[in-house]
Formats: structure tokens, sequence, C-alpha cells
């Protein structure tokens, strides 16, 4: 069989040249500059510096604290992404049944959308501050022995929640969106097959919702382990012993606070490598159980 | 028209040209003082400015301690340096290690300017930001110490007469305080208040290496008894509620003192001014507790807070600029505005001398607690110390305190891991700057 060739045209590259532009020179070219100083033991300002090979990746394993971060970090992933889809998918489902009043549940509920996650860190900060903070004040008040300044389980529980709250209404208007475009023939041939509305959610709703739930789990996975960076260092700083520090965290307290470039390099090369192998399982294993 | 357009084009850029020549030298200083006392550095700025027509000096604010030093690096590595950088002491190994970085102060004003002797500044300020021959690199600029602050309405309300100068009677009065309705302490700086100061305070040594002044290879010793009694009190004062502990942000301890929650709270000499605007209640100041049983007469503190160093790589013309403006900042005026404007200290002998002469302290008492402390005779420990990656190291330290009062970890724990995750950063570092 003949292939069909279209003739080449240099236009295409040009219109996304200034993407890749773009990427090469905020994306790889500084990437290749981590990978190259994390073979290097370099004074801070650069005067003087020396080849190690994998020292920086050996301390960086060898770290007791790295390793804290890291297993702290899968948790807070595993809980934020998940919590935050559960809950916004919940309220998408619930919010597409409302009749009345729907646009005001709706607006309500993406609200938050607009909050940067360092912001939503400084109120989360205010509502649990030991001499301020209502929340503070009301969780102690119903039993609840609170201090996340000193416990690990209830620092965790401060910055789960702000990370979560402030993305479930991302996740909403996602899900929400992705019911609205389930045919109403879809539905109502499923109400005829099926009385109970909880089977015809698991049946015929969320499979149809797949796309969606698999995009919204690549993007939050991503968010906890990045961009919930504003919120750790806005609330606990990764206190109280190191037991809410980030990877992402970490590489800028070593980084950009100690002045240790290869080290942080190090590190930030090996959550480089996590994230990578974290996409490739969920395109490979997760995504073939998605229908389009 | 079109000729009309070129011609003032051509005017304007020949302006443009010509301006910078007549225009007097600009000095870039990147320092770290927000709020209060960043308009305090621009008040010292301007008046700089106004009192002679060589240079003009442009302070900008870069975020806190670690930020201003971390912008200072970026900018170096892009030979964009400031003329100018303040640096605070947990950063003082990473720049005086750095060969080459900076001009030190003392051969800078030896130059360019009018001369150096160190025998000008105050005992306690003198060799901090010094190399292990006593040769001053960084020039301490807001030089503060820690202090004990109390809340003189509690302390009448609870019957006691007079602060602590003993931990000893520190836990004698705890009771009564906690009585009258408040928590005894707080305090802000772990690692400064009652880690570095309190070696310098009880003569202890904190680092091998002459407290790592002499090289960069060497080991903490924080692992010893002394500290690891005190903190062990630490740990039963905050379970008997004489300790309220309102996390690691400096601020909210501070607040916990404002709001009268505690009666006392260990913070810097610094802070008088800020204290003196934000609180309804009369305060005093006094020396940082010691412990009676470890020392029988307790030795002064060193300065915390940053210094100013003069970046490498300007001309000679800017270096001059530098110099004058650090001989203009050190001239008694100007310390003496600063230190009552602030409530640092001021480094200088003569400084000191004319705020005694104006009769400041005779007005304003609690002033001159810091300068007195540091005043206090010096010991063998007592000049401050210089260790590597010294950020990361207090990191370690505000972690493990964590694990000490959540009772994670018992007190040897925490400070056997302590010892042991800081010589390994100390490692690095003299692998890194040798």
């Amino acid at each position: 069989m003949k292939r069909v060739q279209f003739e080449h045209s240099t236009i295409p590259y040009l219109f996304i040249a200034p993407q890749i532009i773009i990427i090469a020179i905020f994306f790889l070219w500084p990437a290749a500059q981590a990978v190259h100083q994390s073979f290097l033991l370099e004074d801070a300002f650069g005067l003087s510096s020396q080849f190690v090979w994998f020292k920086n990746y050996f301390d960086t394993i060898g770290d007791a604290s790295w390793r804290q971060a890291a297993w702290f970090t899968t948790v807070f992933s595993v809980l934020v992404t998940f919590l935050s889809l559960g809950i916004a998918l919940l309220l998408a489902v619930k919010a597409n049944e409302v009749i009345r009043g729907a646009r005001t549940y709706r607006t309500t509920l993406m609200w938050a959308y607009a909050i940067a996650p360092p912001v939503a860190g400084l109120m989360g900060n205010l509502m649990f501050h030991p001499l301020i903070g209502d929340l503070y004040k009301f969780l102690n008040a119903i039993g609840w022995d609170f201090n996340h300044k000193l416990d690990s389980f209830d620092a965790g529980f401060v910055v789960v929640l702000i990370a979560v709250w402030k993305q479930v209404s991302v996740n909403f208007i996602f899900f929400l969106s992705g019911l609205q475009g389930i045919s109403k023939a879809v539905n109502e041939a499923a109400m005829m097959d099926c009385k109970s509305p909880t089977r015809r959610f698991w049946t015929i709703t969320f499979p149809l919702l797949a796309p969606t739930t698999f995009f919204l789990m690549v993007i939050n996975i991503t968010y906890a382990f990045f961009e919930t960076f504003g919120i750790i260092d806005t609330t606990t700083g990764g206190a109280p012993g190191g037991s809410t520090n980030t990877l992402v965290y970490k590489v800028f307290q070593d980084g950009f606070r100690g002045a240790d470039l290869g080290g942080s390099s190090a590190q930030s090369v090996v959550l480089m490598l996590i994230v990578l192998a974290l996409t490739v399982i969920q395109f490979r294993f997760i995504e073939r159980k998605v229908h389009y | 028209m079109k000729k009309l357009i070129i011609k003032t084009i051509l005017a304007a850029g020949i302006a443009a040209i010509a301006l910078p020549a007549s225009a007097k030298t600009e000095l870039q200083w990147w320092h770290a003082m927000g709020g209060n006392l960043g308009e305090t550095v621009n008040t010292i700025a301007e008046n700089y400015n106004a009192s002679q027509n060589d240079y003009v000096i442009i302070p900008t604010y870069k975020g806190g301690y670690e930020d201003t030093m971390t912008a200072g690096i970026a900018a170096f590595r892009a030979k964009q340096q400031p003329h100018i950088l303040q640096v605070f002491d947990a950063g003082a190994a990473t720049i005086i290690n750095a060969p080459g970085a900076t001009i030190p102060v003392a051969d800078l004003m030896q130059e360019y300017g009018q001369g150096f002797n160190i025998e000008d500044y105050i005992e306690g300020v003198r060799y901090f930001y010094a190399d292990s021959d006593g040769k001053m690199i960084g020039m301490p600029f807001n030089a503060s110490t820690p202090l004990l602050y109390y809340n003189k309405e509690a302390f009448t309300k609870a019957g006691v007469a007079n602060p602590p100068a003993t931990w000893e009677e520190f836990e004698a009065i705890a009771p009564k305080l906690k009585d009258a309705g408040y928590t005894a302490l707080a305090q802000s700086h772990s690692p400064w208040i009652l880690s570095e100061n309190f070696h310098s305070r009880h003569n202890l040594q904190l680092a091998t290496g002459n407290n790592g002044y002499d090289s960069t290879d060497v080991e903490i010793l924080y692992n010893n008894d002394s500290m690891k009694m005190h903190w062990g009190k630490m740990k039963e004062w905050l379970d008997d509620g004489h300790y309220g502990f309102y996390g690691r942000a400096w601020g909210d301890n501070q607040d916990a003192f404002v709001q009268k929650k505690v009666a006392m709270w260990m913070g810097s000499s610094g802070s008088f001014g800020g204290l003196k605007k934000s609180t309804d209640f009369e305060f005093g100041t006094t020396f940082l507790p010691y412990w009676k049983s470890v020392i029988d007469e307790p030795k002064g503190t060193f300065i915390g807070g940053a210094a100013l160093f003069a970046m490498s790589g300007k001309s000679d013309a800017e270096n001059k600029g530098t110099a004058d403006f650090f001989s203009y900042m050190t001239n008694p005026d100007n310390q003496v505005f600063w230190h009552k404007a602030t409530g640092y200290v001021p480094i200088t002998t003569a400084a000191y001398d004319m705020a005694k002469q104006e009769g400041y302290y005779s007005e304003s008492p609690d002033a001159e607690v810091g300068i007195l402390q540091l005043s206090q005779p010096g010991g063998e420990w007592t000049k401050g110390y210089r260790l590597g990656y010294y950020v990361q190291i207090r990191e370690v330290m505000y972690s493990k305190f964590d694990d000490i009062f959540s009772g994670k970890s018992s007190v040897d724990e925490a400070f056997a891991e302590m010892t042991a995750e800081s010589n390994k950063l100390l490692a690095r570092f003299a692998a890194t700057y040798k």
C-alpha cells in the first residue's frame, strides 16, 4: 500500500516555534543546568568547583530528612489527590441534579478556584493560629487536643485540608462539565433499565467520566507534588520535626535558603525522575482502562 | 518632518550619553530590613545622599535574610552583584569562605577610607564577622543580642519583684506567674538564643576548630550535658505550662508576649523599638538567664543580626564610595540614630559613649541592657562561631527541638541525631569550601 505523504512545509514549524523556544529556555536549559550542577560541589558564589560524580546523589539518599520528606510527599499526594477528586466528584454529581438555584451553587463551589496556593496557606494559617485562630479554638473546644505546631498528625491534617480545599473547586469545574457532556438519552435509557441511582452512577456515569477523571488525576498529582509548595511555605514550613516537608520544599530550603547548589540540584533531578516515572506509569497502566 | 524626528532622537541620545558623565556614582545596597527597620534604612540612605555630592546609595529590600543572601549570590554569579550586601550570622561562613567574593572591610577601609582600627568596635561585636586572624571581613550593621523581656504588670500581679537572673530563679517564679494567669516564658529563636548564645553565656565550646573560625573541617559540639540538661528542662516547663511554644515563627511567639499570654519573652535587643509601639503595658528588659549550676560568673553574649559586605568586582571609584558610606554609617551620630530608632546596639565605643553622654540611658535604661550584656567579660568561647551550611543546621536543630517538645524523641536521641546530621552537613561544606 502506498503511504500518503503530504508535502512538507516549514510553516507549521514556525507556528510551534514560540512554544518550543519557551520550553527550551524555561524548561530544558534549566533542567540541563540542574543535571550538570548535581555532579558538582561548588561554592555558592561559583568561585571554585569540583566534579564529584554521584556524591550529591548518595548524600541525598543518605539524608534522613530527605527520606522523611519523600515519605510525607507520597502520603500527602495520595491523600490530596483522592480526597480532592472524591469530594469534587460528589459535589459535582449533586450540583448537577439541583434544579433550583443551580447557578448559585455552582458559582459558590467554583469560588475558591481563583485563590493562589500561598494565599490559601495564609488564610489557613490565620484560621489555625494558636492565639487567634477560630478553627484552632474550635477543634480544641470539641475535645481534640489539637496542636499542629507540635503534633505531626495535626500538622499533616492542616496542610492536607488546605490543599484539598483549594483543589476541590478546580476538579469540580471539570467534573461538572464532564457530567453535562453525558447525553440525556444515555441517562434516560439507563433509568429504564435500573432504578438504583448508585448503581447507575458506577456503571454508566463514572465510566463515561473516566477521561475527565484520568486527566484530573494527572494534574492533581502534579499539584500535590509541586504547587502545594506555597501552602507548605506559608503554614507549617515543614515543621514539626520536618514531618510536613515535601520534596519540592526541601529543594527550596537547601538550594535557595541554604545555598547548597549541588545538593539541591541532585534532589531536584531525583524529583524529576520520580515524576517522570509516575507519569509513565499513569499513561501506560491506568490510561489503558480509560475509554474515550 | 522626518528630519525633525531624527534630530529629536539624536538630541535625546546625546542627552542620554551625556547624563551619566556628570551623574554621581550609584551604590546598590541590598538589605533584609522590612517594616519599621526598612524605613529607618531608607532614612539613613537619604541622609547620606543629602550629606555629600559624589555618591548615591540606593537601598533595596530583598526579603528575609535568606532571600537577601540568595539574591546576592545569584547576582554575583551573573556578575550583577550589588556593592553592599547584608548577610546574616548563619550565612557568614558561606560568604566569608568563598575566596574573593568580598573585599574584607578592614582592607576596604584601609585602602579607600580613613583607616581602620578594630579596637574602635565594642567587645562583643569585634570578632564575630572576622577571620581566624582577627581581621574584620564584614561590617557589623544590625548588631543585636538576645535579651529577656518581661511584662512588669504580670510580675506585679504575681507578686514577683525582679526578673530572674538565673534559670534556677526562673524555676522558682514560674509557678507564681502561672497562678496569676500567665505562662511564664516564650522565646523566638531556639538555635540563636538557646543554643549558640547559651554556649557563649556559659563559656562552652560549640564546635571544634575554635568554634569553626580556624577551619571548615570541624564538628559540632551541641551534644553536651549542659545543653541536654537545659532542653530536658524546657520540655518539663512545656509540660508544666511554664513554657509556651507557639511554633517556630518569630512573630507568633512575640505576639504571645504582646497579647499578655506569656509574662516573659526572649527575643532580640533589636525588637525593642517595635515592642515599644505594639505593647500596651510596661515591660522591662534584662540579661539572658544562665544556669548557676553550670557557671558562677556568666559571660557575655555575642551579636546576632547581620553585617554589610562589600562585594568584589567593582571599580575603584565605587569601592571608594562603599568605604565612604561605611565610615558615614559608623560615625557616632548615625550609630546613635540607628540605635535609638531600632534598638540594635551601637557598634563602636565612640557611639556608645555618645549615647551615654546624651543621657539616653538614664531616660530609657532598658535600651542599654543589650550593650551591657555584650560588654560583659568575654571568655574563651564568647566571640561567636563560624559554621558552614549553618542555615541547614539550624533547620535540623529546629526539627529536633520539635521532636523533644512533642515527645517523639528523648533529649538524648534528639541531640545524637542533631549532631550526626549537622556533622554530615559540615563535612559537605568542608568538601566544598576547602
